[in-house]
């Protein structure tokens, strides 16, 4: 018996630990984020950090960090994606739950999350041996390496996610909701959009807010697919270099602790905040729908 | 009339957009399978790349994605089973513990690429262990570790309450219904996660970009802290970074076809255990 209270002890105390060790690394992400951050403005003015200026960390003797124009790259392609996402989306979540007989429902369903699984470097390929020459043809471009190109591959990464969230709110609608709808004489297609796509649009925010906060953070589809020209961008049709895809670039050159290094943490950071700020507007609009659901 | 006109086109719309969709999947997978499949051969997933990459194989960066993914799995599951354990079966809903699951929840939608960054400072610069499969593999397993927790409790809510307090009943320790009861009961859930965090774990590229990939290794990695090659990379490099991008471009569909091949494969097999144990 004091073997088996030992050993439960014992066990009590390990699953804790795992508990404060994962806390502690994960917390510890945003620490070393936070530190390595002030050590960059310690030498880059914050108001510089944060303006239109150049961003040309490797530019001999006047160096200079500003991130409004890799920031707007970062917009500028997320939006983009979210403008063909979705309609795209709430289109295909209206059929798959209103229109489409269930059995449809049960094989298109899986098949579309599958898409989610693709990892986004393979999607990044498929922007450079297909998109990008689609759109040089279409639009008579040089090359297809552009704004949209990323907006286009990120549109496709956060489909999956979109669809499914967005077809899980339209099915939670209560049932009597479109009865009543029926009831009063409405046909089907005035029916969703009066009545069941209206009753869940907080389910379609979050949806499509879990979309731009994946979008948002994609580093490979956009670094392989947008040129990654850091000139401020007039349009879709210009050359972009976002946020996540300058840390991919410079951080495998940078030299160890210089103000550029700590400056690529201080990008990472910003996208972090960005990213949870999504994230957990996200959960807040997510946690009111359940309290009015009930 | 006019409502009925209006409803046939607004039926045939909705109808297009999801055409629109599955034409995308379609693309995805049938112009990655017709042009990668050419290039397959037994040769092609057993041998290394010769003359600079242009010829030859992919198998060091098999090799090296298999290692990497294999060593954060072990890494991760073992601390988010524990983690999630506690927060299940041990935890008292109070703040601290909704603090923890928040941030847990939060830090699944961080970037890949910030948890690249964290494995650069303290990994390969603060732990001194250089670019190497063990400092990729701890920043992968970080990046899993979120979803592993996530999944795991998910598992450990479906098991009955009245299993758990039956082995207690029997004079169990608290440990011992966690150990004969509830864990096994919980293990396709937890297994499930496991296998679609490795499927993650093997696709990504943005946190191993710094932390341990090479362009080229000459030898396989021998031990844990070498260098290695990994199949997402190596596509990026074939598509992006290669001095002949048209020459190669046969072998990058080859290396797209094998990822995408070893992704599926793990998701059907999380698939066929979630659907073998539900009923």
């Amino acid at each position: 018996m004091k073997q088996r209270l030992f050993w439960d002890k014992f066990f009590e105390r390990t699953f804790t630990g795992a508990a404060w060790v994962s806390v502690l690394a994960l917390m510890g992400i945003f620490l070393m984020l936070l530190v390595n951050s002030a050590r960059a403005f310690a030498t880059v003015p914050f108001a510089e950090f944060f303006s239109w200026k150049a961003w040309n960390p490797a530019a001999y003797g006047q160096a200079t960090y500003g991130i409004g124009a890799m920031l707007f790259s970062t917009f500028l392609v997320t939006i983009g994606a979210m403008l063909i996402a979705v309609p795209l989306g709430i289109g295909t979540a209206a059929f798959l739950s209103e229109i489409a007989s269930p059995r449809v429902r049960n094989i298109l369903k899986p098949a579309i999350e599958m898409l989610a699984a693709v990892p986004s470097v393979v999607i990044g390929f498929l922007g450079i041996v297909l998109v990008a020459p689609a759109l040089a043809k279409v639009f008579h471009l040089p090359n297809g390496l552009n704004a949209l190109n990323g907006a286009i591959l990120l549109a496709v990464m956060a489909l999956p996610t979109l669809i499914s969230v967005t077809e899980d709110a339209i099915h939670a609608v209560p049932k009597h909701y479109k009865e009543a709808s029926y009831a009063l004489g409405a046909n089907r297609w005035e029916t969703l959009i009066h009545v069941t796509l209206p009753s869940c649009t907080s389910g379609i925010l979050v949806a499509v807010m879990l979309g731009l906060g994946r979008a948002l953070g994609e580093t490979m589809t956009v670094l392989m697919a947008t040129g990654n020209a850091t000139a401020m961008p007039h349009g879709f049709f210009d050359s972009v270099r976002t946020i996540t895809a300058t840390v991919a670039i410079e951080m495998g050159e940078v030299p160890y602790r210089t103000p550029h290094y700590f400056s690529l943490f201080a990008c990472a950071l910003v996208l972090f905040l960005i990213t949870l700020l999504v994230n957990m507007a996200a959960e807040r609009v997510a946690a009111g729908f359940r309290r009015k659901g009930q | 009339m006019k409502r009925k006109i209006i409803q046939v086109f607004g039926m045939a719309l909705t109808i297009t957009v999801t055409l629109v969709v599955l034409a995308i999947l379609g693309v995805v997978f049938f112009d990655v399978t017709a042009k990668g499949a050419p290039s397959i051969s037994w040769k092609f997933l057993t041998q290394g790349p010769k003359n600079g990459m242009t010829e030859g194989g992919i198998f060091p960066a098999i090799f090296g994605t298999t290692a990497v993914t294999l060593l954060s799995t072990l890494l991760a599951t073992p601390l988010g089973i524990g983690c999630a354990v506690y927060l299940h079966e041990y935890a008292p809903d109070n703040t601290f513990s909704r603090l923890i699951r928040a941030s847990i929840r939060n830090l699944a939608g961080v970037p890949s690429i910030v948890y690249g960054l964290f494995g650069v400072a303290i990994f390969v610069q603060f732990l001194g262990m250089g670019a190497s499969v063990m400092a990729a593999g701890c920043t992968l397993g970080l990046l899993t570790l979120p979803s592993i927790i996530t999944t795991t409790e998910e598992a450990l809510r479906n098991v009955p309450r009245l299993t758990r307090e039956g082995a207690l009943a029997l004079g169990a320790t608290k440990w011992e219904s966690i150990r004969t009861v509830v864990l096994p009961t919980a293990v396709p859930g937890i297994l499930t996660g496991v296998i679609l965090a490795l499927s993650r774990g093997a696709g990504e590229t943005a946190p191993i970009l710094f932390t341990g990939v090479a362009f080229y290794t000459r030898y396989l990695p021998g031990s844990v802290m070498d260098e290695f090659m990994a199949l997402p990379y190596h596509l990026y490099i074939l598509s992006t970074q290669h001095h002949a991008i048209e020459q190669v471009r046969p072998l990058a569909y080859a290396t797209a076809l094998t990822l995408l091949g070893l992704v599926f494969l793990l998701n059907l097999t999380a698939f066929w255990v979630r659907a073998k144990y539900k009923s």
